[in-house]
């Protein structure tokens, strides 16, 4: 019961904010699931509960949802989870050689955690960054036309500063030229 | 190379513009509301975005107009647009670039297509991967309602638009519109049996419409320029308008080209796109993204419009154009675009559900030299039992990769096929002297 108060109680204006967007109440499960998700950094089976009961929902109603999305994670991940993408346009460009490159690095393969839980590799499909492959997104962040040394700046960065000035910004490709202005 | 002027990346790329609401207002941003919103009939918008011969974006390529024309007429209770910013298609990475650098052309669109339908709530379902995006989003859709181009009694004209960005959680199928309904609703995004359309039964239950990012980003220019200018560009008359192409894979210049519809490959990937890296010969291209039939070089003078790639047996779908060069594996390519549609069927139709992960398993056998004479066969058979038999378009776009790659380079598959059964012939003693 202790993690039940603790969602409402500490995010208690967002999830006020989040219920007035819609009409069925239903329709805030994903955005609460997210807030669960960014306290714990996966989806506890308290919080599952506690979701349930805000939106009058059963408790399998809400897991049966939190297991179709592959964001959602059912149990804890490193602090930093790597998705390396590996569908065809990223694979094109050398996606394989990053997953390779990372083994290397971290001595850690797809779907495994490092032993001091700072970091877990998954391959994912696609992430919408056809045209700045190979590329991986880092928590909420984008990592684009990787090469193995920005991967090794990458995660020096990241064990160093819990962060790195290599992710993407608003996105634009190809960048304007002289022409262009 | 033909100048084209781009219309719908023209702001961003202005040196140094970031795509704030100052900056969006500064190159005319709102004005085509302002001229409709209380001042136009809503089915008089409707017209003229009929009269441009918009078709969506999105992939199906169904006329704009003509789907909003589809909603009830004389509908008394709520209705809904969602704008489908569920960017999921391998290929194509038009519609974040929109909204992370221009994202009040998209809201502004939004607030037009509201307009037209007489909706006063839009969601923007916008793919959980695109965290920037949806920030960028939240924080222009609260700049838009300060200055009061949302919000409540807009102008003074007595509309209310109101517009909610909605994030994803990691599913492609949520892309497709009755999915993307029910994810929204708070399920699993399982798409629904049409009929009943969303037109009619949409959002909880209301009539609702469905648009891509791009298509309602067109929406404040041809308010602007007018529907004879929209529909003078591009092949008209039934693919008019220009379009961001996406082109990645082996080129030297990969990126977001907009041209007028009707370009042809050759000049997007030649001109535009930089040609090929390594300046390799092109073996192969995806016109449409990944639900699209692969083409050959045969294909490079095939103009991009609906009709003329539909002719050459593929689909423009959503313009994400994805180039091989020659030395690639066509049957490593095409498992590549199965294991992607296999880990993303949402399975309810069980011939998508297990026939992908057959599909997948065939073809990994295929390239790990263990193949056998009959899986061409095999594969074919499947492919026509997945296609068709779907409660979506999803079992259609999975078989794309394998059938295209069996027409054009089947040789590939055999090759494959024969080694494995040389392959067999040795190991046979070895086999029988363990009996």
């Amino acid at each position: 019961m202790e993690t039940t108060m603790k969602l409402a109680e500490k995010y208690r204006a967002e999830i006020d904010d989040i219920l007035s967007r819609y009409p069925v109440k239903r329709s805030a499960l994903l955005p609460l699931l997210y807030l669960a998700q960014a306290e714990e950094g996966y989806v506890s089976e308290a919080a599952m509960k506690e979701i349930a009961g805000i939106l009058r929902l059963t408790p399998p109603q809400v897991y049966e949802t939190v297991t179709f999305y592959t964001m959602l994670n059912l149990k804890p991940v490193g602090t930093f989870h790597i998705q390396v993408c590996k569908s065809l346009m990223c694979a094109l460009v050398g996606s394989d050689t990053v997953l390779g490159w990372m083994k290397a690095k971290l001595g850690i393969g797809p779907g495994e955690t490092s032993a001091d839980k700072m970091f877990t590799v998954s391959a994912v499909e696609c992430l919408g960054a056809c045209g700045t492959g190979p590329m991986m997104q880092i928590n909420e962040d984008y990592y684009e036309r990787l090469t193995e040394e920005k991967v090794d700046t990458i995660l020096s960065d990241l064990r160093r500063d819990g962060t790195s000035q290599l992710k993407s910004g608003p996105f634009m490709w190809p960048l304007p030229t002289k022409q262009d202005a | 190379m033909p100048q084209h002027e781009p219309v719908l990346l023209k702001n961003m790329m202005q040196p140094g513009y970031g795509g704030s609401l100052a900056e969006y207002e500064r190159t005319g941003g709102y004005q085509a509301l302002r001229k409709v919103l209380g001042k136009v009939a809503p089915a008089d918008v409707t017209a003229m975005v009929t009269k441009s011969g918009l078709r969506g974006r999105g992939g199906a390529g169904f006329p704009t107009g003509i789907k909003w024309g589809f909603l009830p007429k004389d509908y008394k209770g709520p209705k809904y647009l969602c704008c489908n910013a569920d960017e999921s298609e391998p290929g194509t990475f038009k519609d974040r670039q929109l909204m992370e650098r221009d994202p009040h052309q998209v809201l502004e669109g939004i607030a037009i297509a509201c307009y037209a339908i007489g909706c006063e709530t839009a969601y923007i379902y916008i793919r959980g991967e695109f965290t920037l995006g949806a920030k960028i989003l939240n924080r222009a859709i609260q700049e838009a309602r300060a200055a009061g181009h949302l919000g409540k009694n807009v102008y003074e004209s007595g509309v209310s638009i109101d517009i909610h960005v909605h994030r994803g959680a990691g599913a492609y199928i949520c892309g497709e519109e009755t999915a993307l309904l029910e994810s929204l609703e708070g399920k699993r995004g399982l798409p629904r049996v049409k009929p009943p359309f969303p037109a009619t039964h949409g959002l909880y239950g209301k009539p609702t419409v469905v648009n891509n990012v791009e298509t309602l980003a067109n929406l404040p220019h041809i308010v602007t320029r007018g529907p004879e200018w929209f529909a003078s560009i591009g092949s008209p008359p039934k693919s008019t308008g220009t379009r961001i192409f996406c082109v990645s894979g082996h080129v030297k210049r990969p990126g977001n080209y907009e041209v007028p519809m009707g370009v042809t490959v050759r000049e997007l990937v030649y001109e535009h796109a930089g040609g090929m890296r390594g300046d390799k010969p092109l073996k192969a291209f995806i016109p449409g993204g990944a639900s699209a039939p692969f083409l050959t070089p045969d294909h490079l003078d095939v103009k991009l419009d609906f009709e003329a790639v539909a002719q050459a047996g593929s689909m423009l779908g959503s313009g994400g154009v994805t180039v091989m060069e020659e030395g690639t594996s066509m049957v490593w390519a095409a498992l590549r675009l199965m294991e992607f549609f296999h880990h993303e069927s949402c399975g309810k139709c069980s011939p998508c559900r297990e026939g992908s992960s057959w599909l997948t398993q065939t073809l990994k056998r295929i390239l790990a030299h263990r193949g056998r004479p009959e899986d061409l066969e095999t594969l074919t058979d499947l492919c026509k039992n997945i296609a068709g038999r779907t409660v979506c378009a999803f079992g259609d776009a999975e078989v794309a990769p394998i059938m295209s790659t069996l027409q054009y380079w089947r040789a590939e598959y055999e090759d494959l096929i024969r080694a494995a059964s040389l392959h067999r012939e040795r190991e046979l003693p070895m086999a029988s002297a363990r009996h």
